[in-house]
């Protein structure tokens, strides 16, 4: 049995403008011990994913359909109520920026402490230990100290680092990391991905990462997936993605990633236009407008949503190009460029 | 933190000092300025019957014809060491702080006003639970169903509650509730009885002001509350809460109004400071023996020692609310350092 799966998740949120529909029609899997890169630009749709897994546009004012399945439980149709006492203890999730994310009025081992204490009916004594135990896990220095520090009394890094020790005191089984790294340092970026790492294999979870970092999720995932307004529009392992990825949005993505081993003079790719808004979304392939390759559709790519179809062994492309001028226009037209030198 | 509370305690110390000056200066600069004399600033003190040269006597001995500033010192003095006054036959004195002797009763003005303090702090306290209750549940209640029927309804309420004058709302809830009427929630007598006296009878003497009172402050602090819970809710630190998977109630109460309380707090001990110095309108409407009462019949008799003590008081209390109020914002948000 797949640990977690998403089919034809749908959250759409109604708003005096028309509708919002910020996932329409995802699926994928995930098993324990494996990590899911989701790649997108802002409005793709992937932080709306990840709090809807978690439950968190339960009650609210978003139409969800689909099915979402978490170690044989189907998430959509339960109750709110019973999703929160799963929320925290088996499944949890790491936010972008953790001085916003981390309330400033307690201290961070309080904050430990009550997502502990939420799921384990443990006195303050023995959820302080926890607590400190976490702290040091996650490589945070004298943590019976530091346990009674603030949020803001941390540099980045080691507010990421308790972020991470709060989502993992109660052993989730599956982990989302929301733009784990986007608000730190480069130099501490690597350090929070290396503990990322580390701790998921000692924890065996299934993790999720959230980024529109195409470096984060080189260095993380199994699988990337490739989210453009809401649909998956390419799936893959991560060799699919960065070796013979076809879909010319993930061009896009891999041509606007700075490279140190390119040339300075040469100037980035960058995919042109911006991210469609999505109560208007462009008819036929979404990403059309913005590009290159639409006019050899034949007019398919205006007027048709393009399926998402599998190309090879699990690689999976919602594009109208046929496969042959797809890995015929990477091989000639886009490799060169990225590794023009 | 020590060197911050003894640098606020000068600055406090300065401020009432400052105040004190202008109160002064209004008294006693402002008429000469106008056109006073010293003896026509004595005769205020002799009463109708008296001659010229007796008023001249009583305006040496007042000593309206110093310098102002030795008449500020002398007013200060007594203020911090008390005065001794002498009026002819003998010398009275005037305990410290004296604020001289009323114009009408003859009384000094210092017990008077420890004699009123007692019934403005049952009613700007007792207002003080109700409208912080009243406000920040309704508040909350309201941010939470932003648009309902309740939400409309309740800020509806609260513009009128901020709106309407004590004058108006007290003499309606007077009408509709004190004793006799249909909806009567006072006992009869309704004047003002001390809480050691009958716990029972200060509670249906307050009632009324309480509510009233209340009604108007709770209003102010209902839209605070929910203009600062609806920016908390859309905090990133209430997702997180949510994701740990805390029961709603938890998120609202121990995340969202945590974050919401710092400005209710700065206001709160802002507004109860200078209630303490009289709730004026609210003590006339009920006639309530307390400060601000005393300071509106002194105004109307000119009494004048009599107003510059209940000025003066005030102003001590506001300024000891700041300090409160800034010492307390270092404990409701750990990000404040005091130094």
């Amino acid at each position: 049995m797949t640990f977690l799966e998403l089919k034809d998740l749908r959250i759409h949120f109604p708003s005096d403008d028309g509708l919002v529909k910020s996932v329409d029609g995802l699926s994928f899997r995930l098993e324990r011990g494996k990590t899911l890169g989701i790649v997108g630009e802002s409005g793709s749709g992937k932080s709306v994913t990840s709090l809807g897994i978690l439950g968190l546009h339960k009650g609210g004012r978003a139409k969800i359909s689909g099915e979402i399945w978490l170690d044989g439980e189907e998430l959509v149709s339960a109750s709110a109520e019973h999703v929160r006492t799963l929320r925290g203890k088996k499944m949890a999730m790491i936010f972008q920026d953790p001085l916003s994310a981390m309330h400033p009025f307690y201290t961070v081992g309080a904050q430990i402490m009550e997502a502990y204490r939420i799921h384990h009916d443990v006195s303050k004594k023995v959820a302080r230990k926890h607590a400190i135990e976490m702290l040091d896990r996650v490589g945070i220095p004298q943590p019976d100290r530091r346990v009674d520090s603030y949020p803001h009394e941390f540099s980045g890094g080691m507010r990421q680092r308790a972020m991470i020790a709060m989502a993992l005191s109660c052993d989730p089984e599956l982990l989302i990391a929301d733009e784990p790294t986007t608000a730190l340092d480069v130099t501490v970026q690597a350090q929070i991905l290396d503990l990322m790492r580390d701790l998921q294999r000692d924890f065996n979870a299934a993790l999720i990462v959230i980024t529109h970092d195409l470096g984060v999720v080189a260095e993380l995932s199994d699988d990337i997936l490739v989210m453009y307004a809401g649909k998956a529009i390419e799936y893959g392992t991560a060799e699919d993605i960065f070796e013979r990825p076809e879909h010319p949005y993930t061009w896009g993505l891999l041509g606007s990633m700075p490279r140190l081993d390119r040339e300075r003079t040469e100037r980035l790719l960058p995919i042109k236009g911006s991210p469609p808004s999505l109560i208007n979304v462009p008819p036929g392939c979404a990403f059309h407008p913005r590009c290159t390759f639409a006019d050899r559709t034949g007019g398919r790519s205006t007027s048709e949503v393009p399926e998402l179809l599998e190309s090879e062994g699990g690689h999976l492309v919602r594009c109208h190009l046929s496969r042959d001028v797809r890995r015929t226009a990477w091989e000639n037209e886009i490799k060169p460029n990225l590794e023009a030198s | 933190m020590v060197t911050y509370i003894i640098r606020r305690l000068i600055w406090a110390a300065v401020m009432l000092t400052i105040v004190s000056i202008i109160t002064f200066a209004i008294f006693f600069l402002v008429p000469r300025l106008a056109g006073a004399t010293p003896e026509s600033l004595a005769a205020r003190y002799v009463g109708r019957t008296a001659n010229a040269e007796q008023v001249q006597i009583a305006a040496e001995k007042l000593g309206f014809n110093d310098p102002l500033v030795v008449q500020y010192g002398r007013f200060a003095k007594g203020i911090v060491a008390g005065a001794d006054y002498d009026y002819g036959p003998g010398v009275e004195h005037c305990p410290a702080p004296c604020f001289g002797y009323s114009f009408l009763t003859r009384l000094p003005v210092w017990p008077d006003l420890l004699d009123r303090l007692p019934v403005t702090m049952s009613l700007a306290f007792g207002a003080a639970i109700i409208w912080v209750l009243a406000g920040v549940a309704t508040g909350v209640v309201s941010a939470l169903k932003r648009g309902s029927f309740f939400d409309r309804a309740a800020m509806t309420i609260a513009l009128g509650g901020v709106s309407l004058p004590i004058f108006f709302t007290g003499i309606v809830s007077m009408v509709v509730f004190s004793y006799g009427n249909p909806f009567s929630i006072t006992a009869p007598g309704g004047s003002y009885t001390p809480l050691l006296d009958d716990p029972v009878a200060w509670a249906y003497s307050l009632v009324l002001p309480w509510v009233t009172l209340a009604f108007l402050y709770a209003a102010g602090y209902a839209r605070l509350t929910r203009a600062g819970m609806l920016e908390t809710m859309n905090e990133d630190y209430i997702r997180t809460a949510r994701a740990k998977g805390l029961a709603e109630r938890t998120v609202v109460l121990k995340h969202g109004l945590r974050g919401a309380l710092t400005p209710l707090v700065t206001i709160f001990g802002l507004d109860v400071g200078l209630l303490l110095g009289g709730a004026v309108l609210t003590e006339s409407t009920y006639s309530l023996p307390g400060m601000g009462k005393y300071a509106i019949d002194a105004i109307t008799n000119q009494d004048l020692p009599k107003v510059m003590g209940v000025v003066l008081f005030a102003a001590f209390f506001v300024v000891v609310a700041n300090l409160i109020v800034d010492l307390l914002y270092a404990v409701v948000d750990p990000r404040v350092r005091l130094a």
